[in-house]
């Protein structure tokens, strides 16, 4: 049983990075249809972001310059985002394989600059006082960092939740998502909707490398790790759909936790895999694109 | 008469296809070995290996409108298949490989057992990758995943095996992955010499590799697969079923890099985890990117052309050279798509062949749709 | 013409989210006849034909074609049963050359041994139905240079060399010339003739009158009426159907 929770928590954990990792994929894909993958070098990014602020107010300040590092990591992943879209992927419209392909080219480049700036082996950044320690309930222990991390993806989740549902830029992102052409019609400036779409699921993965600081030592290829799974949450969890990605991540992270504890973390990645390949075998749906009428 | 006109213009592309094969095959197998030293001619082969991986990824993704991002798993398929059959051709019989014995284990594992016979290894270093590209496929296709779902799934693909490989450290030599072979069927792996030897077989490979391909690419079914490529639902409407046609070309591709990597293990000397991943996988993307995705020599000269590039300048400046590689890389698949096959056909143009000239504006026309068409459908 | 029913459409529903597309449909279509199906937007006349072609499943009904049931079938064994489609939108292969398009859609039936080998000039069901369309003038061109309507000319070739025994055309002279109207006209006629079984959707009332047999009426995803043009025309309900929308100017012109 406390085997069972304490799985259970730790997959939970790493469900949340996960889904805060997904959750500007989904957007992107469900909106633009671009697949971009040097969102994980977004993440890489926020966490380097932490580590040089940091190291910029001293070992005495590591509290404030965790809590400072939160949004700013928001605003340099979002804003790297922006570059991306305004420089390389809007002129991509029509082509997402080749936009696929082209931003793994900005992602060997941003890798590098990573290696080239911070050096080629990890770096630490040191957790906030506030955050060491555990909290035991029931058996099980919790660590504060894992805690932590829920809890600013359940913010981070509310306020997408609160912006897409009541904001007039979310609803918006919305009706783009939904169709694109209708939108534009009625008035809508997509390429502007665009823009504050990928600054925001940017922004979230930079938010990501921020809490990623907290399980472990920052590196030039820490987002790679991250982007497969994610893809993977958003593959099941289905386009542009919030409680798909929410309900994929939980699941997937769950998975993980569990059969890694029965055999070895290996055997659970491609158990993982196996399991997806099966789930669509059942639920295609989720991935398909909405039937139109004709063939287009 | 226009259909007189057809049939020579049919014979006259043939006939060039055929100066233009055997010149290339001249090149390969007599002109490199007498002018290559040992070491630059091992290389080469090295390349060449990469080659028949890039003719397959051109068939399917070129041709097949599938962005296989997981090629790393059927090459390392291949080459495992063959380095288990080395490991245990050298440990002899009844003895276990060496990287066994250092990591405690005592009885060889099933599955390494049947890798014992040679007409069992050689064979599965291409069956193997054939039927988990026809499975998967399969299932894949089935249920009509396609598109950038489809490069992301082949791409986890490929990571998950990778995973597995580290992990399983006493059954596949983890992250160090089979090495330190000297012998293959009595040919000492270690001579210099040998090495000609070795890459006439991979030279013969690619050639023979390539002309498969191409008959698919030519044939009815090549013409098939494209229009799969364009409109999948349109192709089903024909009476088609598209999973078929997709399945043969994936799984065609699949069998390549099996094949290259059961060749690449005696030239290389290693298979690893680390030539697998992702980054390896989606460089055997950029390689046909680069070269021409269109064009099935072109995919092939990429893999070539880059790789040897990477040599000369990847040592020398290792920084450089990857901003270099990942700059080239984004501009030709923003601006060029058709990579340097497209360059090559500008320059054709604008020298102005008669044909071209004779025909005016209609061939410009026809340059511009095929330009439209290139567009990844959506 | 004979009598069998080629074609037999028993209590056919199409639901999208809740909404009855097709609501209990019945409909018989006789071997060798050309049949119009004429209805005001939103009747469900496409997705009837996507529910015959195996494109939308339907939640319940049978739809049987000379005696095979095809709900639940895949769509390429639905073709391969003799069952040929075109499509509002004209889908064709840009890239390939429209000699290409046509080939490729003739050869559907070929073993996959056969289809590994490659093109050898062009075959006469290819050529005939290029020459049908008038299309063998540009048969070298790649289809993406094509206008709208020799893309609908192109489709119909695809499906005319294919020799379905049903084929169905949705909306086949959709921005079409009065011309080329008339040719597509007398085509869907000769195919009848050779034996081909015609289903039409067409809103050109002009176009229905001058070349149908019989007229099934559609309306809010059932059948209204049926029969020839004048018995159509002059059915209360019909009218009663098109009058109640004004503004549906397709629809005053079946009663013009």
């Amino acid at each position: 049983m406390e085997i069972f929770l304490s799985q259970l928590f730790i997959g939970l954990s790493v469900a949340s990075i996960l889904l805060l990792v997904a959750l500007g994929l989904t957007f992107t894909f469900g909106q633009m249809n671009v697949i971009n993958m040097a969102h994980g070098e977004f993440v890489m990014a926020g966490a380097y972001t932490t580590y040089v602020i940091q190291g910029a107010l001293g070992a005495s300040l590591v509290t404030l310059g965790f809590l400072v590092a939160l949004p700013l990591a928001f605003l340099v992943g979002g804003a790297l985002g922006v570059v991306l879209e305004w420089v390389l992927i809007r002129r991509l419209s029509g082509r997402p394989l080749d936009t696929l392909l082209a931003t793994f080219g900005v992602a060997l480049i941003l890798q590098q600059v990573a290696r080239d700036v911070f050096g080629a082996s990890n770096v630490q950044v040191r957790a906030p006082a506030f955050l060491d320690g555990a909290i035991t309930v029931a058996g099980v222990s919790m660590s504060y960092t894992r805690l932590f991390i829920i809890a600013l993806v359940g913010v981070c989740l509310a306020a997408i939740w609160a912006h897409l549902g009541r904001s007039p830029a979310g609803r918006r992102m919305r009706a783009v998502m939904q169709n694109r052409d209708l939108a534009a019609a009625s008035g809508v400036r997509t390429p502007r909707v665009d823009r504050r779409t990928f600054f925001i699921g940017s922004g979230l993965a930079g938010v990501a490398g921020v809490a990623v600081t907290l399980l472990g030592s920052v590196g030039p290829t820490l987002g790679t790790n991250y982007l497969i799974d994610a893809f993977l949450v958003v593959i099941v969890g289905g386009l542009g759909r919030l409680r798909g990605a929410v309900m994929a991540a939980v699941a997937l992270g769950l998975f993980n936790a569990y059969v890694e504890y029965g055999t070895d973390a290996s055997i659970a990645k491609a158990a993982a895999f196996a399991l997806i390949v099966v789930f669509l075998q059942f639920r295609p749906q989720g991935l398909v694109v909405q039937r139109a009428r004709g063939l287009t | 008469m226009s259909r007189l006109a057809g049939t020579l213009a049919a014979g006259d592309a043939r006939w060039g296809f055929l100066i233009r094969f055997l010149v290339v095959a001249a090149a390969m197998l007599l002109l490199a070995p007498a002018v290559l030293s040992d070491f630059r001619l091992s290389l080469l082969a090295k390349f060449l290996c990469f080659a028949i991986v890039a003719v397959g990824i051109g068939l399917a993704w070129g041709q097949g409108g599938m962005l296989v991002l997981g090629q790393g798993l059927f090459f390392g398929l291949g080459g495992y298949s063959m380095g288990m059959y080395m490991k245990l051709e050298e440990a002899g019989p009844g003895q276990l490989p060496d990287f066994m014995v250092w990591s405690g284990v005592e009885s060889l594992p099933a599955v390494w057992e049947p890798f014992r016979h040679a007409w069992f290894a050689l064979p599965m270093a291409v069956l193997l990758p054939m039927a988990v590209a026809a499975v998967l496929g399969t299932l894949v296709f089935r249920q009509r995943v396609r598109g950038a779902y489809f490069a992301i799934l082949s791409q986890g693909l490929a990571a998950a095996f990778v995973i597995v490989l580290v992990g399983q450290q006493g059954l596949t030599g983890g992250t160090n992955g089979l090495t330190n072979f000297t012998q293959l069927f009595g040919l000492d792996l270690t001579a210099q010499a040998n090495a000609s030897i070795l890459y006439t077989m991979v030279a013969l490979g690619l050639l023979a590799v390539f002309l498969i391909a191409r008959q698919l690419v030519a044939s009815r079914y090549g013409r098939v697969l494209v229009a799969v490529r364009d409109s999948e639902d349109r192709v089903r409407f024909l009476g088609y079923d598209p999973t078929r046609i997709k399945v043969v070309a994936y799984t065609a591709a699949a069998g390549m890099a099996g094949l290259a990597g059961a060749m690449f293990v005696p030239i290389v000397g290693i298979i690893s985890p680390a030539l697998l991943g992702i980054l390896p996988s989606i460089e055997m993307v950029i390689w046909v990117a680069l070269g021409g995705r269109a064009v099935l020599a072109w995919a092939a000269g990429g893999a070539v052309l880059v790789n040897w590039v990477k040599t000369g300048l990847s040592e020398r400046f290792p920084s450089g050279w990857l901003y270099l590689f990942g700059m080239v890389f984004v501009v030709v698949i923003a601006f060029a798509p058709k990579g340097m096959a497209g360059i090559g056909e500008y320059v054709r143009a604008g020298l102005g062949r008669p044909g071209a000239v004779r025909l005016g504006p209609r061939a410009r026309d026809r340059a511009t749709a095929r330009d439209r068409a290139a567009q990844e459908p959506a | 013409m004979t009598d069998a029913p080629l074609l037999e459409i028993r209590g056919l529903e199409v639901i999208f989210d809740g909404f009855h597309a097709v609501d209990g449909l019945d409909l018989t279509v006789r071997e060798g006849e050309v049949r119009f199906l004429i209805g005001p937007n939103g009747a469900g006349k496409t997705t009837l034909v996507d529910a015959i072609t195996g494109l939308v499943r339907p939640a319940g009904g049978s739809i049987r074609f000379a005696g095979e049931e095809l709900v639940g079938q895949r769509e390429h064994r639905i073709v391969g049963l003799g069952v040929g489609r075109t499509f509002q939108t004209p889908t064709v292969f840009e890239q390939l050359s429209v000699l290409e398009n046509v080939d490729v859609a003739a050869s559907f039936r070929l073993p996959f041994r056969s289809l590994l080998r490659r093109r050898r000039g062009v075959t006469d069901r290819v050529r005939r139905a290029l020459e049908d369309v008038g299309l063998a003038e540009l048969q070298e061109e790649p289809a993406g240079v094509l206008s709208h309507g020799q893309r609908q000319w192109l489709e119909v070739a695809m499906v005319l060399c294919q020799r379905p025994r049903l084929l169905l055309l949705d909306e086949p002279v959709a921005g079409m010339t009065g011309e080329e109207r008339l040719r597509t006209g007398e085509l869907t006629t000769r195919i009848a003739a050779e034996g081909t079984t015609v289903v039409v959707i067409e809103h050109d009332m002009d176009f229905v009158r001058r070349f149908a047999t019989r007229v099934t009426v559609m309306h809010e995803g059932a059948l209204l009426a049926e029969g020839t043009v004048a018995e159509v025309q002059q059915d209360a309900m019909v009218r009663d159907v098109y009058l109640g929308r004004p503004r549906d100017a397709r629809g005053a012109a079946v009663v013009a």
